[in-house]
């Protein structure tokens, strides 16, 4: 990209960085026991990458394209129902 | 308390997207994203320089949804009161209609230290802008430096545990009791462990109809020395200790809330100070024996101030 | 609306009435503070319907406008000495974010010592930032000027933010004989301000001021380079529409007595005034003597200078300024562009007027003489006592 493809003054339109994934910062990865997952969006609420799915109000995964692997969602969780694996 | 339960809150827009560049277990995008959740209608944001706004705004990447500003470190709250001064013009000529809420983010440095005057301004000026303070104890994004928010005895980059000197020598400014001092509408203390109190608090901030201040303690993983997956549980300690207290100042009266409303209400215990020290890398050396009559004297400090801001909250 | 008695300040912000800003965010300074209480008079007298912003510092002055314009209002500021100073940190911070707004400058000198007199450090000092920067010799010019840099400013093509300076007490102060327009006149000359990706069109959401890498850094710079050179077409067709409306036609470099000249000055600001002064005495006394302005000092009007310039015997640089360990800045400039003369003349450089210091006419002529007998140093400072 150089400066005829750039919008004058360093702007840019919302929500790009979508497209950069920072899910290869990942040592860890979350895995969801959908079993004893109770949709209580204690995860969502805690996630710092927005990387908790949500599918017709229900907990649906996470998007590993971009999770970090900080776990907070595993320590949160009431029902351990996520547990860090080692990649 | 939020308005709204859970359920219904993960139908909020995204407004600060994945694919941001904080380090993993930073809380400080949990805390925007639980203050962008608290408002339902246009918001524009601005944001002094620090590691939220360098790791949301690489170029061509942003992950805000929304409108969002950077100009410099020191300017955070002149930053959001130059969108809203523009948004009162035009709404008073009749270019915009909609109705839009405004808030600036800015560090500890950003609001402590070098953007305190331009805050204080527009606080002065009464400008309807919520500006919230992600504190996280220290200039983290040039290295983990001492700031005016960082607690006695941290060990920083500037304020290193020393053979001779350990740590930082002084105590955080009480920002939030300075800035209540202005006698503005709305004034918190938040913690991201408790979205609850946090959104219901920023409901407010954002419909005070003048300026409003949020300090929310961010815990910060690389600074503090703790595990990425501890950053909530730590926040919660921090309120559990009384090193932070959660609590509103709104027209006049401050009051307690949460797990600290629950500590004054001796519903719960609170913990001592050394629980707060134990957790983290960067108060290692204040758990040594030499260290001792410092811990004490943290301790006092902590209950000196606690038992001020119980006593304020019944009058 | 018939002529009338006025100072520099009270110009700027009658030109501001007319024109209207959507926001005004400042903060007072000497010799600045009489536009900023001129403008709160129109304020509070419910004459215009700009959202008026009384900052904690400058810093916080120019942060609110560079925000503001970002969001999509007309912006308009001003300042001086210290003041600018203050604001620097903002200044290229507005340019790279391609803020159109205006900002007076009342030029005066940056401490220290600290005085409060004029002349061209503080504007100096702001060289690099980005910024177009016309200057006024006196207080119709300064008026005019203010009408006219909203056009230049946010063209298009241009979109940089633009200083309008005047000489501290000399103009700001000083009560001239001015002709003002009709506001209906002022209104449609300037036109309506339409902000590019504005920010508060949140339907559209934009960010305004990202972190570059090194690889993108320089294409942004780039980008500010070219609309520099756009500005060029841009402030010529400024001139000439407001010559037309006004019969007052400015130029890019103005000149007197330059055409047959031997010898000439280069300056900026009031002092112009005091050098044609100058020349007439000289030219009585047979001396081929000439001056010119640059009207624009950013973008650099070397093309237009060097033409003027070529052929000359000797050109002297008179400098309201001075780069300690150097030269004053307006001299590299001079002599840089000479590279385009088929036949470049020699250049001396003169400090002069620093911290108010007075320049008398008689002085002015011995400067054209000592370039003339080859007497001047290359540097040289006037008002020093020896």
């Amino acid at each position: 990209m150089n400066h005829k493809d750039m919008i004058i003054g360093s702007r840019v339109t919302g929500g790009t960085a979508e497209k950069f994934e920072t899910g290869d910062w990942r040592s860890v990865t979350p895995v969801v026991d959908m079993d004893s997952c109770i949709d209580c969006m204690t995860c969502w609420i805690y996630c710092p990458d927005d990387c908790i799915l949500i599918d017709k109000g229900k907990m649906a995964g996470i998007k590993l394209s971009h999770c970090k692997g900080c776990g907070i969602c595993a320590k949160m969780c009431p029902k351990d129902a996520i547990t860090m694996k080692e990649d | 308390m939020s308005s709204k339960p859970i359920k219904e809150l993960i139908n909020s827009d995204v407004r600060l997207t994945s694919g941001h560049r904080l380090c993993a277990g930073c809380i400080e995008s949990v805390i925007a994203r639980q203050v962008l959740m608290s408002t339902d209608k246009p918001v524009a944001v601005a944001n002094a320089t620090g590691c939220f706004e360098v790791s949301t705004t690489i170029f061509p990447y942003t992950a805000w949804n929304v409108p969002w500003i950077h100009t410099a470190f020191g300017n955070g709250a002149a930053t959001g009161a130059g969108v809203e001064a523009a948004y009162q013009a035009l709404k008073r000529k009749g270019k915009i209609t909609e109705e839009m809420r405004f808030v600036a983010f800015g560090g500890d440095g950003a609001t402590y230290d070098i953007g305190f005057q331009a805050l204080s301004g527009m606080i002065e000026r009464g400008h309807q802008l919520m500006y919230v303070c992600l504190n996280n104890e220290a200039y983290m994004n040039t290295g983990i430096q001492r700031s005016g928010a960082t607690g006695f005895g941290a060990s920083t980059t500037t304020s290193p545990a020393g053979t001779v000197v350990p740590g930082k020598t002084e105590y955080p400014k009480d920002l939030t009791m300075i800035i209540a001092a202005h006698d503005l509408p709305y004034a918190a203390q938040v913690s991201p462990h408790n979205w609850r109190d946090l959104i219901g608090k920023c409901e407010k901030g954002f419909e005070c109809g003048g300026p409003a201040f949020i300090n929310a303690l961010s815990p910060c993983p690389r600074g503090w020395r703790f595990n990425s997956e501890d950053g909530i549980l730590m926040a919660k300690l921090a309120v559990e200790t009384c090193v932070w207290p959660l609590y509103e100042y709104e027209n006049g009266k401050f009051t307690l809330t949460a797990e600290s409303k629950r500590i004054a209400d001796g519903v719960i215990e609170k913990k001592p100070v050394t629980e707060w020290f134990k957790a983290q890398g960067r108060y290692k050396h204040m758990l040594t024996e030499t260290n001792a009559p410092l811990v004490a004297k943290v301790q006092a400090e902590i209950d000196r101030k606690w038992e001020r801001l119980v006593a304020l909250s019944k009058l | 609306m018939g002529d009338l008695a006025i100072n520099g300040d009270s110009a700027i912000a009658l030109a501001w009435k007319q024109i209207d800003p959507d926001v005004c965010a400042a903060y007072p300074i000497t010799p600045q503070t009489i536009i900023v209480e001129r403008f709160s008079d129109y304020v509070n007298d419910g004459d215009v319907s700009t959202e008026f912003v009384c900052v904690e510092s400058e810093h916080s002055a120019l942060t609110v406008c560079t925000a503001s314009g970002s969001a999509g209002a007309r912006t308009f500021t001003a300042t001086s000495s210290q003041g600018l100073a203050y604001m620097w940190e903002m200044l290229p911070i507005t340019s790279a974010m391609r803020v159109p707004l205006v900002m007076a400058v009342a030029n005066r000198t940056v401490s220290g010592p600290i005085n409060i007199q004029n002349d061209h450090g503080d504007v100096m000092s702001a060289r690099d930032t980005g910024w177009l920067s016309i200057f006024a010799e006196n207080v119709q010019e300064a008026y005019d000027c203010a009408i006219m840099a909203p056009r230049m400013a946010e063209h298009p093509d241009v979109q940089l933010p633009i200083l309008v300076n005047l000489d501290g007490f000399i103009l700001t102060h000083a009560i001239e004989r001015m002709t003002p327009l009709e506001d209906a006149v002022v209104k449609e000359f300037v036109g309506e301000f339409k902000p590019f990706m504005p920010l508060l069109d949140y339907k559209n959401p934009v960010s305004h001021g990202l972190m570059d890498g090194p690889e993108f850094y320089i294409e942004h710079k780039y980008q500010l380079v070219q609309a520099m050179e756009n500005a060029v077409p841009v402030i010529e067709q400024v001139f000439e529409d407001y010559g037309k409306l006004t019969g007052r036609k400015y130029n890019m470099v103005e000149q007197y007595m330059c055409d047959d000249a031997e010898y000439v000055a280069v300056v900026l600001g009031s002092a112009y005034g005091t050098m044609k002064a100058a020349v007439d005495e000289l030219r009585a006394k047979g001396i081929k003597a000439g001056v010119c302005m640059p009207r624009v000092f950013r973008p650099w009007p070397a093309k237009a200078l060097a033409k003027i310039l070529d052929g000359k015997k000797a050109v002297a640089v008179m400098d309201k300024h001075l780069s300690v360990g150097a030269y004053g800045p307006l001299y590299p400039e001079v002599t840089a562009c000479l590279e385009a003369c088929k036949k470049a003349p020699k250049a001396y450089d003169f400090v002069f007027g620093l911290g108010g210091k007075d320049t008398r006419v008689s002085e002015l002529e011995v400067v054209y003489e000592k370039i003339a007998s080859g007497k001047a140093k290359i540097v040289n400072y006037l008002g020093v006592e020896e």
